[in-house]
């Protein structure tokens, strides 16, 4: 063995150990019987505790040097690093959450499993890519399992409808993303994404060169928008989110995102920062349209899992608003506060997104799934600890200190005054004081109101626990939210 | 760390006493409840007794690096202005808890944890010197405010918190905006005593002014924006209703002194006008309101939107006795406002209604209850030797010394203010025993009457002999106009 390659190519570590993590379990799942699923999730939780320990080594052993391997292929850096650790902290919460609910639903097959695993390894590689090959092998990993995921309750006409619908959106803005690629490429003749940065502030310059790149990031921008998740490319949210079981939803809700997140970086700070002045009226239009959009359109949804689908298109619209406050007339001083903050939101929505949902999948029992709005009906006189959840949850969406929540929106809204935007801040502004409507109406409903017929199952294996951790997270990080901001800020420092 | 202490232990106790969970340990919470805000007062009594009065800057300064990414400080002190919202902020709060005593009997833990929390949220806006710390608590304590009226409020409770809570974190948020924007143009420093310095140009300051008008004005409330405040009362629980009056509302008054007229002078004269005619409109016009209501809650509660119409109007008119007259009035109606909600609740408690049609010749079966009542009455028509009296007069000499016409309209509360609550007075208390229930009234308990007589104390000692009160005040204001009068453009 080649021990100096072997050395070199360390940084993809997790990715390795994740593989072949990924296709033992799924050999050794087919001799695992139904009742003894439980090993199967025992040993997922392993692969991932043990791509956290790899990465962590990696970023140890970096020390926060940006190292390119595979040929220039696949970037290793901080900002992997972090978002990497999240997206495990994702998946292994939503291992925990789900692990009862489809149990009950007869929906707990090894498949389950081992098509997260790929669809993390599918995110892995976007987050951790460095060329445009890359990073579309990873999207479609991670999409191709995310709708064989929606459409695992495959005997449910809405379910597979979800999947139809995401599968085919999806793979037009995949088609749209390529599109756009395909004229960089032109443009530049490089697919390396840091050596397209090299060429497009030269090409910038040229009108004519400059047209034909902001002709691909227009397609770019868009497949990005997909996958994010901002109006007006947000068709497929409610329905996906409706459609598939809430287990799923809680997957498709967050790991991903924050991989769409980390493509977003990729390809418009890390390759086409030259072109910041027309990539950021692109966003700032999108993130109004999505704020606008979602938090109005979230106020008339009677279904839990569609409000809180609107909700997502509201957040990724104030995720945005980081992003496209980095450059300020051709100045960067901006980028690395807006670019953190963005980080920060994310992180911080992954968390409430995870949460939210893993009250809603912890409510469902056997015959009875917990996703209307009158389901949550006098929740604090049936269990006051899980209201209490809920209620950081939601005063965490809506942006009410002392939550992690509120510092997101302080972050962003900051980056947004330093950078001029102070109308786009206001915009910003009203309209969450709109969402903070319905995550209002929540809380009213668990508080104020009397129990219809909510009754909690029994629950065991640790979800419990889990979710406990999960919400007051977003209150130790509201009250000490220094040490996770300082993370993000030098993750953005060591692009 | 007296400061940090009056901010915490009431957190602390809050979150034991939610803690310790259902209904079946509610003595115990109790009296947690009650051990906990007599201690949070106790550790603010040194604040008085060892506070400079000579010195105009902030005392018992407490500083720690808190958000580093935002070089925010954990940063505390209170001055003149804010030293006795502190110690009435924590003297009410034990008066809340022994107002719920029996009464509250569901969800016990929730209840008082909720106004302990609340109660050290409070003491925190009204000491912290790093406005984001400041928007912190000032935006935190809309949260268990919210699950007060809308758990333990009356029928429309629910109408009233969500309307509550909207109309609030509208002007906030608003604020927060401005916050940033003077953030951004410090050169990054949410500092308090760093943006009194800040130059800021006159169109910027306006933007600025009207940024964190709507936050206070909605707190205050100011006329047009005061429309949630009597539904939020009126369904708020007794409790609920004191906090309210006594301290929420004076948060608003209070970030107008503590951000406005400092950071902004400039707007702040400019726009004047504009503030005093939206106080003299208070003043006025809802005392007329006040005067046909039929609901005592609601009644108090417009009346405190024309007592707080005093309050702006002080600030606004730019001199000493204006300023101290505002925040003499502030205290004062701190004590009379939670009194007179007090005696409805002791009412409410045993009639289960606040209409004043159901009442009459209470006098004749509550006779303590009947003084109590006169008393507070009183001092909310604004009777010399009540301390009512003393915030009203001393804004009208501010106002007289800015403008003759000023000083006439305010005035007209005197005989508004009188009207409104004599004739409420006259038709609850006096009069032939209305109905049997009415007959059948049992006077106040000991518990109740030891509350009252607590406020009737501090209401009579504040009228004869106010001086401990303004003294504290006077170097802080009058570096505050120091302040205003130098041109910060």
């Amino acid at each position: 063995m080649n021990w100096i390659a072997f050395i070199d190519h360390l940084p993809a570590l997790p990715e390795a150990i994740l593989l072949v993590g990924a296709c033992a379990l799924m050999i050794i799942d087919l001799h695992v019987k139904d009742e003894r699923r439980i090993a199967t999730l025992a040993a997922a939780q392993v692969v991932l505790a043990l791509c956290a320990a790899a990465t962590l080594f990696v970023l140890w052993a970096s020390g926060g040097s940006r190292l390119l391997i595979f040929h220039g292929l696949f970037v290793s850096d901080d900002l992997g690093h972090l978002l990497k650790l999240t997206c495990y902290v994702a998946v292994s919460a939503a291992l925990i959450y789900s692990r009862q609910y489809l149990a009950e639903r007869g929906l707990l097959r090894g498949e389950f499993v081992t098509l997260l695993l790929f669809c993390l390894l599918g995110m892995m590689v976007m987050i951790s890519a460095a060329s445009f090959l890359t990073l579309f092998l990873g999207l479609e990993l991670m999409s191709l399992c995310l709708y064989a995921l929606v459409a695992l309750n495959r005997d449910s006409a809405l379910s597979t409808e979800a999947a139809m619908k995401y599968f085919v959106l999806g793979a037009l803005s995949s088609g749209l993303l390529l599109y756009g690629m395909s004229m960089i490429y032109g443009a530049t003749g490089t697919l390396n994404i840091y050596e397209i940065a090299q060429h497009t502030g030269r090409l910038a310059r040229t009108p004519s060169d400059h047209t034909f790149l902001v002709f691909g990031l227009v397609f770019v921008v868009a497949g990005i928008a997909f996958k994010v998740g901002v109006v007006p490319f947000h068709m497929w949210i409610p329905d996906v989110y409706h459609g598939a079981p809430t287990a799923v939803t809680l997957i498709v809700g967050t790991a991903p995102k924050v991989a769409a997140f980390a493509m977003a970086v990729r390809l418009l700070v890390n390759g086409l920062i030259d072109l910041a002045q027309d990539w950021q009226q692109m966003l700032a239009l999108l993130a109004v349209l999505s704020m606008a959009l979602g938090n109005l359109a979230a106020i008339a949804q009677a279904n839990l899992k569609r409000m809180l689908a609107y909700s997502t298109i509201a957040h990724m619209g104030f995720m945005l608003l980081g992003l496209l406050s980095g450059v300020v007339g051709g100045n960067r001083l901006n980028v690395d506060a807006a670019y953190s903050s963005s980080l920060f939101y994310m992180i911080v929505y992954l968390l409430m997104s995870l949460g939210a949902f893993g009250v809603l999948i912890y409510l469902s029992r056997e015959g009875f799934e917990c996703e209307n709005l009158e389901d949550l009906k006098g929740l604090n006189r049936v269990s006051p600890w899980y209201a209490f959840i809920m209620l950081i949850l939601m005063f965490s969406l809506a942006g009410i200190p002392p939550t992690a929540g509120f510092y997101a929106k302080l972050a962003v809204l900051s980056a947004a005054v330093d950078a001029g935007q102070i109308w786009l801040a206001v915009v910003a502004v009203v309209f969450s004081l709109i969402g903070a409507f319905y995550y209002l109406r929540i809380v009213k409903l668990m508080y104020f109101d009397e129990p219809k017929d909510l009754a909690l199952a029994p629950r065991t294996g640790g979800a419990g626990y889990a979710l406990s951790a999960n919400g007051l997270a977003l209150l130790v990080f509201g009250i000490l939210p220094q040490p996770l901001m300082a993370m993000c800020l030098s993750a953005i420092q060591g692009l | 760390m007296l400061l940090s202490l009056a901010i915490w232990i009431p957190i602390a106790a809050g979150v034991v006493v939610l803690a310790l969970g259902g209904d079946q340990r509610a003595p115990l919470q109790r009296w947690i409840a009650l051990v906990a805000s007599a201690m949070g007062f106790l550790v603010t009594i040194p604040l008085y007794t060892g506070f400079q009065l000579n010195d105009p800057g902030f005392q018992f300064e407490e500083k720690w690096l808190w958000i580093e990414r935002f070089s925010v400080f954990y940063h505390l002190g209170v001055d003149g202005i804010s030293l006795l919202f502190v110690l009435l902020n924590s003297f009410i709060t034990i008066l809340v808890v022994l107002a719920g005593w029996s009464v509250v009997d569901n969800r016990v833990g929730q209840y008082y944890g909720s106004f302990l929390i609340m109660s050290g949220l409070l003491n925190g806006v009204f000491s912290a010197l790093d406005a984001l710390l400041f928007y912190v608590f000032f935006e935190g304590t809309l949260i268990p405010m919210f699950i007060i009226i809308g758990i333990w409020g009356g029928p429309n409770r629910v109408y009233a918190a969500v309307k509550f809570f909207l109309y609030t974190l509208f002007g906030s948020l608003l604020m927060l905006v401005a916050l940033l924007y003077l953030y951004n143009k410090s050169g990054g420093s949410f500092s308090i005593s760093d943006w009194h310095k800040l130059p800021i140009p006159l169109r910027a300051q306006i933007l600025l002014f009207f940024g964190f008008l709507f936050a206070f004005a909605v707190k205050v409330p100011m006329w047009p924006v005061h429309t949630w405040l009597p539904d939020a009362h009126t369904e708020a629980p007794t409790g609920g209703s004191v906090v309210l009056a006594a301290i929420l509302l004076k948060l608003g008054a209070y970030g107008f002194v503590r951000f406005t007229l400092p950071i902004l002078p400039d707007a702040s004269k400019h726009l004047a006008w504009l503030m005093i005619a939206l106080s003299l409109v208070a003043i006025a016009y809802i005392g007329l309101v006040t005067l046909v209501q039929t609901d005592m809650k609601r009644l108090i509660a417009y009346s405190s939107i024309s007592h707080m119409g005093f309050v702006t109007l002080g600030f606004f008119v730019f001199n000493a006795y204006g300023i101290e007259g505002g925040l003499v009035q502030m205290i004062s109606h701190g004590f009379v406002s939670a009194a007179l909600f007090l005696c409805v609740g002791v009412l409410y408690d045993r009639m289960h209604t606040r209409m004043i049609g159901d009442y009459g010749g209470v006098v004749n079966t509550m006779p303590k209850f009947a003084a109590f009542t006169m008393l507070f009455a009183m001092a909310n028509a604004g009777l010399p030797a009540t301390s009512g009296f003393v915030g009203e007069f001393m804004v009208i000499m501010g106002a007289m010394k800015a403008n003759f016409w000023l000083a006439f309209v305010a005035a007209s509360t005197l005989v508004l203010g009188a009207a409104y609550t004599l004739w409420m007075y006259k038709r609850v208390i006096f009069g032939a025993v209305a109905n049997k229930e009415v007959g059948a009234l049992k006077d106040l308990n000991p518990r109740e009457f030891a509350v009252l007589a607590a406020l009737a104390v501090a209401t009579l000692f504040m009228g004869v002999y106010p001086l401990p009160f303004t003294e504290v005040m006077h170097a802080s204001v009058n570096e505050l106009l120091r302040h205003i009068s130098a041109p910060k453009l």
